[in-house]
């Protein structure tokens, strides 16, 4: 990508030359405004410098945050101080408290996620593909959507109790909805053309269908896979602070009723760590699956 | 209407005074408007043929029915199965390396060398293992050209496959498609909106107009052609005429230097 902005830009008004000057005779050229932009050809490599402004930011709330909580402007009881997390941290992690409850938590995201993924490319693939499949999916697909889905918890606690089911249910509904809009879209907006191109070159049905249209597919899907990934640990927290007696979200409510504030402070630094591991991660995979395409990467 | 079409394709007879392309009668419409009408059209083996006409007049239509793209249309055709097309657009894919996009679909297990074979003569070898985004609008349309190539068609169809290049660039394209023509040897016909292109390549210039070939011209100029051979000039008149363009208000451009086919 080229770069746009520039260290210099510097704009500069020509006088329209002297009437009586040498050109008098000739035509009156008109000039406008002009403006100096001067190349920068390391615009690209400043990686680093993103990276440690990035870390800038975190560092300065972590900073402010600590030196709220040691003054005493932040109370003790409302919130703990980072020192006070950290050490925290330490003590779950040596008793094994915390690694056993984010075990079992990712367990529960991995198997909702995977179950929601699988579910929802397969539905959007055979409604994607075919005319039929999609007029027999997609329109209750698009009804049941509008109903918010956590609104089933009282529902599946009836159907299937308390254990594990209804918690992976829960999230692998959540995953579903957005995985089957952007996929089925993601589907429908592949380019007719290289679809026309395809066929015209002698691609089988199954080459049409895996080397065209599935590619085409798979910004929109990482799209949804992003979304996903903020339903199912959304759905996570709640299934599991509503009833659970393991996990992430136990520890959470444990620690309400005994007035244990920096566990709280824990699970939520976990949540929100793991959160962003996740994150990071699907970034990953989109650029390893983009590097064919060429697209705008901000300034 | 489909059936009909594989029909005819499977009766083809092929054999050295057979035609490469034959079409009886054609016509579409499209809601109830018909755009093609009573087309016939023939075209010998190894005939290179420019379809004309006006923006609209159907061309990519008539196109797209002999590269079995649309099947609702009425009459018969008779076209090769070896056959393939370059559209105006490169239409690479753009998550698969060029030489993969000119191997896509041949069945051959020296796909990948008839590929790169066919990369060498368009001049670009080097480029085999890129993505298309990295290449230029000509190079992507020399892909193009190279993956309807590979094919070994019968007949090739090209539909203003020059049209979105620059001046320059178009300029060395005549060249080569003249060059892969003269060794290959398919059939072609190209859909071109430029008369001045198809007075350089073709052996015969078809006007479409109306919905149905009003016009033939033959084009029996000695080649390599250009813009000052004997006869160019006289042709493009009565072509630009045909096409109801006041000739004397469109006069030639400086005519170039001839086309250097092994420029590139
Ligand atoms: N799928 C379609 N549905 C409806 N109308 C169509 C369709 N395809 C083409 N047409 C109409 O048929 C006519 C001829 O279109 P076509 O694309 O063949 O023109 P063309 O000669 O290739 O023009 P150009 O030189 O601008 O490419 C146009 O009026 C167009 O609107
Ligand atoms: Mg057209």
């Amino acid at each position: 990508m080229e770069s746009l902005t520039s260290p210099v830009a510097a704009a500069t008004a020509e006088a329209p030359p002297a009437p009586d000057g040498p050109q008098a005779a000739a035509r009156p050229r008109r000039s406008g405004p002009t403006v100096e932009v001067t190349g920068s050809p390391e615009a690209n490599n400043r990686e680093w410098v993103r990276w440690v402004r990035r870390v800038l930011a975190l560092v300065v709330i972590v900073v402010g945050w600590q030196i709220g909580c040691s003054t005493g402007l932040i109370e003790r009881h409302q919130m703990s101080s980072p020192a006070t997390v950290v050490r925290t941290i330490w003590d779950m992690t040596r008793s094994g408290e915390l690694p056993d409850a984010i075990g079992i938590s990712l367990e529960r995201a991995a198997k909702g996620f995977a179950l929601g993924i699988v579910t929802g490319v397969v539905v959007a693939v055979i409604a994607g593909l075919w005319r039929a499949g999609e007029d027999l999916l997609d329109t209750p697909i698009q009804v049941l959507r509008t109903l918010p889905w956590l609104a089933l918890i009282p529902l599946f606690i009836m159907w299937f109790g308390i254990g594990e089911t209804p918690k992976i249910l829960l999230i692998a509904i959540g995953v579903f909805f957005p995985i089957y809009l952007n996929v089925f879209a993601g589907i429908r907006n592949v380019d007719l053309r290289l679809v026309e191109a395809a066929r015209t070159f002698g691609a089988t049905r199954r080459q049409l269908i895996v080397d065209v249209v599935l590619p085409g597919a798979i910004p929109q899907f990482l799209v949804g896979l992003r979304l996903a990934l903020s339903v199912s640990w959304l759905s996570l927290v709640i299934a599991e602070t509503l009833n659970a007696d393991s996990g992430i979200g136990y520890l959470m409510n444990r620690a309400r009723e005994m007035l244990q504030t920096d566990v709280i402070v824990v699970c939520l630094v976990v949540y929100g760590a793991l959160g962003l591991l996740f994150d990071v991660l699907v970034r990953l995979l989109e650029r390893r699956s983009f590097r064919w395409r060429r697209g705008f990467t901000g300034n | 209407m489909a059936t009909r079409l594989h029909r005819e394709l499977a009766d083809r007879t092929a054999g050295p005074d057979s035609l490469a392309l034959q079409v009886r009668g054609l016509g579409r419409a499209f809601d109830g408007r018909s755009v093609l009408r009573g087309v016939d059209l023939d075209v010998r083996p190894g005939e290179f043929v420019a379809l004309l006409g006006a923006s609209g007049s159907g061309k990519t239509t008539l196109l797209r029915i002999l590269g079995g793209l649309d099947i609702g249309f009425s009459g018969t055709i008779r076209v090769p199965t070896a056959r393939s097309v370059v559209f105006q657009e490169p239409r690479l894919l753009p998550w698969k390396r060029v030489w993969k996009n000119v191997a896509f679909g041949l069945r051959d297990s020296d796909a990948r060398a008839k590929a790169r074979a066919a990369l060498d003569e368009v001049g670009l070898r080097q480029h085999a293992d890129v993505f298309p985004a990295t290449l230029s609008g000509g190079e992507s349309q020399r892909v193009a050209l190279a993956r309807a190539l590979v094919r070994a068609p019968d007949l090739l169809l090209l539909d203003e496959p020059f049209a979105s290049l620059d001046a320059l660039t178009r300029i060395r394209m005549h060249a080569l498609v003249a060059e892969l023509w003269a060794r290959h040897d398919p059939a072609v016909v190209l859909v071109t909106h430029d008369v001045d292109e198809a007075v350089l390549l073709a052996d015969r210039a078809v006007v479409l107009i109306d919905g149905h070939l009003e016009t033939e011209v033959d084009i029996n100029l000695a080649r390599p052609r250009h813009r000052g051979t004997p006869g160019f000039a006289a042709i493009r008149q009565l072509l630009l005429a045909h096409l109801g363009v006041d000739a004397d208000h469109d006069s030639p451009p400086d005519p170039p230097g001839p086309p250097d086919p092994h420029q590139n």
